[in-house]
């Protein structure tokens, strides 16, 4: 289950579970959150959870809220977002999940909306809890893993000789649409060079790469469609 | 009988367990002198997921496999005016959602298997579309590249209603919620659209293992540099999925329009066609 951490000028507070679908936070007692302190209103704003997304949203408090920084009325929490009240701070840490089994990652699964109530602990393996992926700071793991160390190939022959070209994009197309192509695909574990069409096939080092990928070493020598180029890794 | 597609369409399926599932519960089928591929993405404990993806691919290719021997899908019913196509995929979709929901009603270790459908049918210079769950269609046509098919999920429901914009749902812990999928309920409605198809376009059918773990950007510049090399481009996709994790069973489905597929149409109505003309 999600939580926030509440605290004021570095000191932890207290420890808020995420486990109403709708919790409000304000100087009133009748809050679930409750800080009592006068720069916070009555009822100064209000966390909904749907499944395991959480939303923040201000409740025209007096002087605001602001998440990392930035005023907000409503705003949809990522994991380590920091929501300002005053002068206090909650962090908000996304759903750990104990280890899952390596089969419930990203599993499909059907949901109605008589589901949509968060139910507290254990969850029906079909129902509402879907098995989220693990921490926030994976969710970086959805952006590509970075590449292996930037390269790029650089012209030996011809009317380009000389110019170098970057190896920036996942793939680089190399050669004459129609006559040869091959492409060099950046992936993390290096940079790799395919055929894709023509009756040649790319030659490096002098010698003819099958159909398969093959890994380019730093100074390799390619050649295409008659231009030769040299790969090499940029420190 | 009918003309084959087979030199209108090139056609290459793939389909891959990913880095991290233990097994595949995704199915693909194609049919190219038909002309239609299908897509399937089970879900449900034990290895229901594999037997309900299983069953979608086999039973409606068999069903719709028959229908269009016996009649063509782009003829119209004179009594209702719907085209055969339409008629003939909802029939067998239900169908399929029949036998897929008895089955997991009729044995305790299939309970609640269902999977997620996408259909494709191209015929007369068109296609039909059918999907229902978060498996998807892409159409790349020059430099255009986008989803024809809208999720049945939560997820894109919250962006519908402006709850979540698009780039906060990049981030959402609610993905991989259908809200609707085959062979869970009695009963289920498909979603079905035509568009009309140019030569050079591409489409790429796709379980969510390959938009979860990939970009649009991505898959739109894969497509685009590996036009003339679909194997190569299915590969490369799915590379690039497993490459960012591979977090779930990815699978494949492209297809190219090399050249027009017009139905064939009787003597009678060349006929008429011809006389308009005149």
């Amino acid at each position: 289950m999600a939580k926030m951490i509440l605290s004021m000028d570095g000191l932890v507070l207290k420890e808020i579970a995420l486990n109403k679908e709708r919790m409000t936070i304000g100087r009133r007692a009748s809050n679930d959150i409750q800080i009592d302190n006068l720069a916070i209103s009555g009822e100064h704003a209000a966390v909904v959870t749907i499944l395991n997304d959480s939303f923040l949203e201000d409740l025209n408090s007096t002087n605001g809220t602001l998440i990392n920084g930035q005023p907000a009325k409503k705003h949809f929490l990522k994991n380590n977002d920091v929501i300002e009240l005053g002068k206090y701070k909650l962090k908000y840490l996304a759903e750990h999940v104990q280890q899952p089994e390596a089969g419930d990652f990203e599993k499909t699964v059907i949901i109605r909306h008589n589901m949509l109530r968060p139910e507290p602990a254990a969850e029906p393996e079909a129902a509402a809890a879907a098995p989220s992926s693990a921490s926030g700071d994976a969710l970086a793991a959805q952006a590509p893993r970075p590449a292996a160390a930037s390269a790029a190939i650089q012209i030996l022959n011809g009317a380009n000789a000389g110019r170098e070209l970057e190896l920036t994009k996942t793939l680089t197309t190399l050669g004459k649409p129609g006559v040869q192509v091959a492409v060099i695909a950046r992936r993390p574990q290096g940079y790799f060079i395919t055929h894709v069409e023509g009756a040649q096939f790319p030659v490096v080092n002098g010698q003819a790469i099958g159909i398969q990928a093959h890994q380019l070493g730093d100074h390799d020598v390619v050649e295409i469609a008659g231009i030769k180029m040299e790969f090499f890794l940029k420190s | 009988m009918f003309n084959s597609l087979s030199n209108a369409l090139e056609i290459v399926v793939r389909t891959d367990p990913g880095m991290v599932r233990g097994q595949n519960e995704d199915a693909v089928f194609a049919n190219p002198n038909q002309g239609y591929v299908i897509l399937a993405d089970g879900m449900g404990g034990y290895n229901a997921g594999e037997v309900a993806s299983g069953m979608a691919t086999m039973f409606l290719s068999s069903e719709l496999e028959a229908a269009f021997i016996a009649r063509a899908p782009h003829e119209i019913d004179s009594a209702t005016g719907e085209l055969f196509a339409h008629r003939c995929i909802l029939d067998k979709v239900a169908m399929t959602n029949s036998a897929i929901y008895n089955m997991s009603e009729s044995q305790a270790q299939y309970a609640g298997m269902g999977t997620t459908l996408v259909l494709a049918l191209f015929y007369d210079n068109q296609i039909t579309v059918a999907h229902i769950g978060d498996s998807r269609v892409y159409r790349l046509r020059g430099d255009g590249f986008c989803a024809i098919t809208r999720d049945h999920s939560l997820l894109q429901e919250q962006i519908d209603s402006g709850l979540i914009s698009p780039d906060d749902a990049r981030f959402s812990q609610n993905k991989n919620l259908v809200t609707r999928a085959l062979g869970v309920d009695a009963e289920v409605e498909a979603e079905v659209h035509d568009y009309p198809v140019h030569t050079g376009d591409i489409y790429l059918l796709c379980s969510d293992g390959l938009n979860d773990m990939v970009e649009d950007e991505e898959i739109r510049l894969t497509l685009q540099t590996l036009s003339a090399n679909l194997e190569l481009a299915a590969t490369q996709l799915i590379q690039m999925a497993n490459d960012n994790g591979g977090r779930d069973n990815v699978s494949v489905i492209l297809v190219k329009i090399l050249q027009d597929f017009p139905a064939e149409r009787g003597w009678r109505s060349k006929f008429m066609t011809w006389l308009k003309v005149r």
